[in-house]
This record gives C-alpha cells, structure tokens and sequence, in this order.
C-alpha cells in the first residue's frame, strides 16, 4: 500500500469512527447482550442468574399474555398491511394525475404522517368519543348507531386501524415516486396499441411499481410489528387485552415489572417473527417483483 | 382540419383519438377534483375538529349532535394549559434535546457518508452492506440493553441518553447523504486537493455547501422525529421537570381524564412547531422521501 493510499485509508476510518461506534455501542453489542439476557433472571436489583432457556420455555408454555399479545399483532398487522397498501396505491394514483391544485393535495396528505403521533391519538380518542365523538355523529346521520370505539373490546382494535390509516397519504408518497418513473412512451405506445386505462394498470403500472411496493410492504411490515404509543395511550392494552400488542407487552415486562431477562427473550421472539416474515417475503419477490434490468438480461 | 369537431370533418383517425381524448380528458379531471376534494375533507376534518374543541366554549363541548364551529369562539383554554402543567418548560427540554440531535445527525452523517463515497479504506463495501443491513433491525432487540448500558453510565432522568446517540449518526441519513455525495463529480475534490486543501476541507468547503437539499432532509426529519418521540422519552426521562412535550401530552390527559378543551389545545401546540417546519421544507422533504423510498 502506497503512503498516499495509507493516508486515505486511515482518513476513512476516522470519517466513519462516528457511525462505527453507534454500532458497536447501539447494535451490535446490544444484540448480543439482549441474547444473553434473554437466558437470565435479572430484575436490575440484584445480580443476573443464569436460567438457561427458561424464559423461552415459560413463554411457550405457560403464557397466555404472550399469545393474547402475538395475536392482536398479527390480526392488527394482517387486517392493515392489504388495507394500506392497496389504499396507498390508490391514493397515490390520483396524486398521479396532472391536476390543478395537486401540489397542494400531496402536500395536504402527507401531514398526518409528520404529526406527533401522541397528539394524534388525543384527536382520535375525542372523535372516537362514544357519546359526543364525530364519528359517532357521522355514523348516526346515515341510520347507524356506533359503538364505543376504545371502550369496547370489539371496537377498540378496529378504531386503532383506523387511526393508523389516517396516516396512509405517507405512502402513497412513496409510491407516487415510483409512479413518476414509469416511462411516458409505455403509456402512450398502448394507447396507440388500443389498451384502455384498466388493461395499462394491469400491464404497465402495477408491474414496473413492483419493487416500490415490495420495499414498502418490508417496511411496513416491521413497523406494523412494532405498534406502541397509540395503544399505550389509547387503550393501555384494554380494554380486556383487546389492543393488547406485542411491543406494550415487552415495555410492561421489562419497564413495569423489571424483568429484563424476560423481556429480552419476548423481544427476541418478536425479532425472529419479523425476521422469517420479512425473509418469507423477500423469497416470494422474484414470483411478484418485476426489475426492468433483470428482464432485459433474460431477453439478451 | 379543424381537429375540435371532428364531427363535421367526417375525421381521420388521429382527429378522432384527440377529440376523445379531451372530452375523456375533462370527465377525468372533473370526477378526480371532485374525489381529492371529498378525500382531502377526510384529514381535513380532524384537524378542523382539533382546532373548533380548543376554541368553544364547555358547555358548547359536551353537546350532542356536535357543533362544528365555535359559538362563541373562546381563548381561555390556551392559557389553562399553562397552568395545569409546565408546558413552557417541556418546549424548552424539547428544543434543547432537538437541537443536539439536529448538530450531532447533521456532523456524523456528514463524515459518515463522505467517508463511505469518497474514500478508499479496506472493508468498505462490507462495512457499507453493514449499515444498510442495521436499516431492517427492529428496535425492540436493542432496547433493553441500551437501556440498561445508559443506566450503568447514570444517565438516566437526563437528556444524554436522547442526545448523544445522534452523534453517531443515523443509518438512514447516511445512506441518503452517501447517494447524494456519490452523484458529485470527483473533479471537485481533485480540483481543490490540486489547490492544497486536505480531505476534512475538501468536505466542509467544496462538498458540503453542495450537499444543502440532502441535509435539509436530514434537519427536517430529525426534528420531527425528536419532536414526535414518545417511546425514548417515556423510558428515560421519569420527573416531571424533565419531560418533554410528547410526555407531557400525556400527562395533561391523565390529570384531566374529560377536558378536551385543554386537551386539544395543547395538542394543537404540539402540533404546530412540527406542522411549521414540514410547510417550510415540503417540496425538499417530499422529493427526498421519494427518492430514498425508490432506492431501496
């Protein structure tokens, strides 16, 4: 190696010293160490002991937080995730369009994703007020008498769905991106070709937004996965564990009840459900995923 | 050929297509104004109703069927807020936490991402697939032993564990600053370097000053993100004194269960500094969103 190329390389390292440590000291260290901790009993108080598998196997066994926590996550995030995607797409769809005013309206959607979700919740805890909310104003003019939303185990999670999908102009954006870049000249050589607008959705549109939609869905896979302040604030998990999710019982656990150790092993659990979720889809890409470039290798 | 009637003209094909296309053209834009209108009043109203509770009167409040506008329009829930709670003080904690993390995230990613686009070291390209894989690492995994490793260093019930993290950068901004560093001409750095500037000059007078729409994105989102953090401050921060705005939110709500008149007026508070910045940088941050979201 050369001086100069030393120089460089020693210049490197001291340039990305920074992120190398946040690494070391915020990933990867503490993945290790909640690994190790997931096979102790530590309540902060005292010493750490060693309990091998324990957790996992109480947690398997003999737990019926667990499950009552892994299944509202899983039906919040299979009810969701179709919902916001499809009606992402849409929405992203008419952004599309060449309108006037559009500006102002990918502007207006997009706000609800930039707000505190906190003060969020606030708002829809008041619209979603059982006798004075909107909602149920709304709902009563068209004949139907709502139910109490927060207050009822069959509502409360259907209400926070529903204040999540506030927030779906903040991926129609994205997808508004990938919109932008189809080429023009596809379009137009179908409509010469006499495809109407329904048959260029299907032949053109939706299969050159395949990769955006496929990166948004790992996204909002592991985000869905990771549902906390709306319901902490909300609904606190209730009301009978009816909004009970995976992250508030982890927070309870290690925060409420200081068991560390336990926490750590639910945190792992959760970890390696997103993990084999996300590899799941990654493996169903190429069945779905259109990459213009891979195409036009094949076609070489 | 007069290509607007083409039905006096008997038309050719093309004249046909285009007329089509216009009357189609209006019919399109007239349904699509009409649905961006109705779907803009979806997240119109709750804001709207947001704003009218923080304005009416109590008695107007608890009505039902709900009345939409303020009659009279009162401004006595703003100062209450103050009163229940020192909301002075959490916009203060806020902003000071906010504002390091604005420094340190702009500093390190910065470095970072020069680093990453502009040097040769060995184990780059590894290192980079390292940050990029650390982006799909949910943060659940890492919580509790953060939390643990800050409780250690005795920083809990202080800022630290809030501020200091920034400092090591973000591996999204990163990455973004990297892409945007990468798509500068290298002639640039060789032109200056010829001129005599070293490498840490080479980044803070000829690159940086190119890099403005790239660390807007990175000021804009880590100002909403601090400004929005709830999880981080619910876990470290535990005396009143100390909390910051989305805490204290939540600490009005519990101390006063029905009063949704305060309630939503220092929602709207909260609201407003994150909602300023968004309509001061939306062009930037939409575009910058976009882009991000497409190279993954």
């Amino acid at each position: 190696m050369s001086r100069q190329a030393r120089r460089e390389a020693v210049e490197g390292y001291i340039c990305i010293s920074p992120w190398l440590v946040g690494f070391v000291m915020f990933v990867a260290g503490p993945i290790l160490a909640s690994l190790l901790l997931s096979l102790t009993y530590w309540d902060i108080g005292s010493a750490p002991r060693w309990v091998g598998l324990q957790n996992y196997a109480e947690i398997f066994t003999n737990d019926g937080d667990f499950l009552q926590a892994l299944k509202v996550t899983l039906t919040y995030a299979v009810v969701t995730l179709p919902l916001h995607l499809v009606l992402g797409l849409a929405l992203s769809l008419l952004l599309n369009l060449r309108l006037r005013g559009m500006n102002f309206y990918r502007t207006l959607f997009y706000i609800p994703a930039v707000l505190p979700i906190v003060a969020v919740t606030m708002l829809w805890i008041w619209i979603f007020n059982p006798e004075f909310g909107v909602i149920n104003h709304l709902l009563s003019l068209v004949g139907i008498e709502g139910p109490s939303w927060f207050h009822s185990p069959r509502w409360a999670l259907p209400g926070l769905m529903l204040l999540g999908l506030w927030g779906v102009g903040g991926g129609a954006v994205i997808y508004l991106a990938g919109l932008q870049n189809i080429p023009p000249h596809l379009y137009e050589a179908a409509e010469i070709d006499g495809a109407n607008i329904w048959r260029r959705f299907w032949r053109i549109t939706l299969p050159l937004l395949t990769p955006t939609l496929f990166f948004q869905l790992v996204l909002n896979l592991i985000a869905t996965f990771q549902v906390f302040t709306q319901s902490y604030i909300a609904t606190q998990g209730g009301p009978l564990q009816a909004t009970f999710f995976y992250m508030l019982y982890i927070y309870n656990k290690a925060f409420g009840t200081l068991r560390m150790g336990y926490g750590s092993a639910l945190a792992w659990i959760l970890t390696l459900i997103i993990l084999a979720v996300t590899l799941l889809v990654f493996r169903s890409s190429p069945h779905w995923v259109y990459y213009e470039a891979e195409r036009r290798k094949e076609d070489a | 050929m007069n290509v607007d009637s083409p039905v006096t003209q008997g038309g050719g094909w093309l004249s046909q297509l285009r007329w089509n296309r216009r009357v189609r053209g209006r019919v399109v834009s007239f349904s699509a104004h009409f649905s961006m209108i109705l779907l803009s009043l979806i997240f119109l109203i709750p804001m709207f109703w947001m704003l009218s509770t923080s304005l009416k009167s109590r008695a107007q409040t608890w009505l039902f069927p709900p009345e939409w506008i303020p009659n009279p329009v009162v401004w006595e829930h703003f100062p209450r807020i103050f009163e229940v709670a020192p909301v002075l003080l959490f916009f203060q904690n806020t902003m000071i936490i906010v504002f390091w993390n604005v420094l340190g995230q702009v500093f390190s990613t910065s470095l970072v991402a020069f680093g990453f686009a502009r040097l040769r070291f060995p184990g780059r390209d590894v290192l980079f697939i390292m940050l990029i894989a650390t982006l799909m690492i949910p943060y659940q995994v890492t919580l509790i032993p953060t939390f643990i490793l800050f409780k250690l260093f005795g920083w809990i019930n202080t800022f630290l564990p809030l501020t200091v993290p920034a400092f090591t950068g973000s591996a999204f901004f990163i990455f973004l600053m990297r892409q945007y560093l990468m798509s500068l001409p290298f002639d640039l750095d060789d032109a200056a370097r010829m001129d005599g500037c070293n490498t840490f000059q080479v980044l803070f007078f000829i690159l940086l000053p190119l890099c403005i729409p790239p660390l807007v994105i990175v000021v804009v989102f880590t100002f909403i993100g601090v400004w929005n953090d709830f999880l981080g401050p619910l876990i470290y921060l535990n005396e009143n004194t100390k909390y910051t705005i989305a805490l204290g939110l939540n600490l009005l709500r519990g101390r006063n269960r029905t009063d949704y008149n305060v309630l939503m007026a220092a929602s709207l508070l909260a609201v407003l500094p994150t909602l300023i910045v968004y309509f001061l940088a939306q062009n930037k941050l939409i575009g910058g969103i976009a882009s991000v979201g497409l190279k993954g």
